[in-house]
């Protein structure tokens, strides 16, 4: 298929509006994992709690679990009849089947790996630094934000595109938990699922565009690693495999 | 001001009970083996480790008191910490690093000029030598106007090609800081360098405080004279003639000393007490050994010998003047008054 079909092709409402759901439930998503796996990991690389294991296995269980749980799964806690669900209910939040489901699921699945791979840049870090922050006056949270957070910027950098590559992919749990309604929940994956019985070079375009900006993110990511390595701090060898540590 | 400070500390081999007080402007070395509790001893003034008991007061405010529960966390310790590899922060230059806990009324540039690295204050950390990363560590701590200075082994990370210069530069410094001064050590020749008063600790307890000299002259164990640099030969002692003890020693030697002494135990000699002549001479010394020298070891203007069971020190030229060379049999001599008894 020529380039300029392939354009053309992404012209189609279908493509357009899959770009939009796609992007938009990612960076949310992203957001989320950052704000929310952040200390968690930060948390989990220091403490000697006896949750941490508890707690890392919780997060790690996306990694293993088939799409089809993962999205059962939200549905029992966040879905109408959920655990959740009535309280979200009152609150007056619906979750099913609309943009804040995809979120919902994009982060469950992705964020963990994004919080492994932070939780090792985290653990990497030379631990006379933070006490001698401490002896400079800098109280916990003085350390985490001066110290632990701009040393394990590169590792927490690679582990946010790790993510994010993972969540552009999604497919299984969002179908399941949020439906494929397009402009709304229907995401790149589903679209390209979906016009594969109906316009063939859709599909095909549509997964160009997906194959392209994954490349990009894992190519970012060992750009930034090898330009920090040859400029500043050390950064845990994190990138390729996440559940190899 | 001064410090004051007693801990009571359970390590994996042994408890770390410790006691001193320092006064200000006053240097001491904790010097011992490693895994003394040095180390021990100087987190627990920072606040980076909680002692199962202790008191600690500093400039008379209490900064722990496990009776009373007063423990107050690092942050709020007035300590300038310097780390062992100097911890400094790898993420931000020179500037960054000093000005890190600075306090308010800091003069950054000012104590830049003072370490004389002013010049390399936008430079990487990791691009700087041993002795400048030394500096900088040094000034960072000073910068957050500590009210006790802490060094855990600042020599140890250096070559020896520097370590001399940065021990005077080190002790000039110590001189001008009117603070109490914690020194942790495992080189006696260091802390002498550096401190006022020396406590020499093996497995967390203090086994003598005194001066270095003190410690020499004087030392109240077979442990304290060997880590200050004396050789120990075992043996046993009786009185003598002329009023001095006889020592038969273990290696099939006889020796005399001016200290009392019964029973079995160790005679110290250090090596700069030791002399070296090719015949016995006829001087005042009554303690002869004839052996062969075993190695010969130069150290800048002094050569170090061992002569059968003795180390010696002598200077360059002397060794020079004998033409001494290993191999050869020389006669080392020791005073009776040099040689140190010490009960086993």
């Amino acid at each position: 298929m020529p380039p300029g079909e392939l354009v053309s092709a992404l012209q189609s409402d279908v493509a357009k509006d899959a770009l939009v759901v796609t992007f938009e439930t990612n960076l949310i998503a992203l957001a989320l994992i950052l704000v929310l796996g952040t200390p968690t990991a930060y948390w989990a690389a220091t403490r000697q709690s006896r949750f941490r294991d508890l707690v890392v296995t919780l997060i790690e269980l996306p990694l293993v679990l088939p799409p089809a749980v993962a999205g059962i799964g939200l549905l029992a806690a966040f879905g109408r009849l959920g655990l959740l669900g009535g309280t979200l209910d009152t609150l007056g939040i619906d979750v099913a089947f609309n943009k804040v489901a995809v979120v919902l699921a994009v982060t469950f699945v992705a964020s963990p790996f994004y919080v492994r791979t932070a939780v090792s840049a985290f653990e990497a870090l030379d631990p006379t630094l933070p006490a001698a922050a401490r002896t400079l006056g800098a109280g916990p949270g003085g350390v985490f934000f001066r110290v632990a957070l701009p040393l394990a910027a590169g590792g927490l950098g690679a582990g946010a595109a790790l993510a994010f590559a993972r969540g552009l992919g999604e497919f299984g749990a969002t179908i399941m938990f949020a439906g494929s309604l397009q402009g709304v929940t229907q995401t790149l994956s589903l679209a390209i699922y979906e016009q594969f019985d109906l316009d063939f070079d859709v599909a095909l375009a549509i997964s160009a565009v997906l194959v392209a900006t994954s490349a990009a993110t894992l190519l970012s990511v060992k750009l930034v690693t090898r330009w920090r390595s040859t400029s500043s701090s050390p950064i845990p060898s994190v990138a390729s495999s996440p559940l190899s540590s | 001001m001064a410090l004051d400070l007693e801990l009571t500390h359970t390590l994996r081999s042994f408890v770390a009970a410790v006691e001193l007080s320092v006064g200000d402007g006053a240097t001491f070395a904790l010097v011992g083996p490693s895994g003394a509790g040095k180390t021990t001893v100087l987190r627990t003034i920072s606040g980076l480790l909680a002692p199962d008991a202790g008191r600690i007061a500093v400039a008379g405010e209490t900064w722990l008191d496990t009776r009373r529960r007063i423990d107050l966390p690092p942050e709020r310790r007035r300590v300038g910490y310097l780390f062992q590899e100097y911890a400094l922060f790898p993420h931000l230059d020179v500037t960054g690093n000093v000005r890190f806990g600075a306090t308010n009324g800091a003069d950054v540039s000012a104590l830049l000029e003072r370490f004389r690295i002013a010049h390399l204050a936008r430079a990487r950390v990791d691009a700087l030598s041993g002795g400048e990363r030394q500096r900088v560590a040094l000034a960072r701590a000073l910068a957050r106007d500590p009210a006790v200075l802490l060094l855990d082994e600042p020599l140890a990370a250096l070559d020896t090609h520097t370590r001399a210069a940065v021990r005077s530069e080190l002790r000039e410094v110590l001189a001008g800081l009117g603070i109490p001064t914690v020194l942790v050590t495992h080189d006696f020749e260091d802390a002498a360098a550096l401190a006022d008063e020396v406590g020499v600790i093996v497995e967390g307890r203090i086994l003598q405080v005194d001066t270095p000299a003190g410690l020499v002259a004087a030392p109240a164990s077979p442990f304290v004279a060997s880590f200050t640099g004396a050789t120990l030969l075992p043996g046993t002692a009786a009185p003598g003639r002329d009023g001095l003890t006889e020592v038969s020693l273990d290696a099939g030697l006889t020796a005399w000393s001016t200290d009392p002494g019964e029973g079995r135990v160790a005679l110290g000699i250090y090596p700069w007490e030791v002399s070296i002549a090719r015949e016995t001479p006829a001087d005042t010394a009554v303690n002869h050994v004839r052996a062969p020298i075993v190695s010969l070891v130069e150290l800048g203007n002094r050569v170090r010998l061992r002569v059968g069971p003795l180390a010696a020190e002598v200077t360059a030229g002397s060794a020079t003047r004998l033409g001494l060379r290993e191999g050869e049999i020389v006669v080392a001599s020791f005073k009776a008054t040099a040689a140190r008894l010490l009960p086993l």
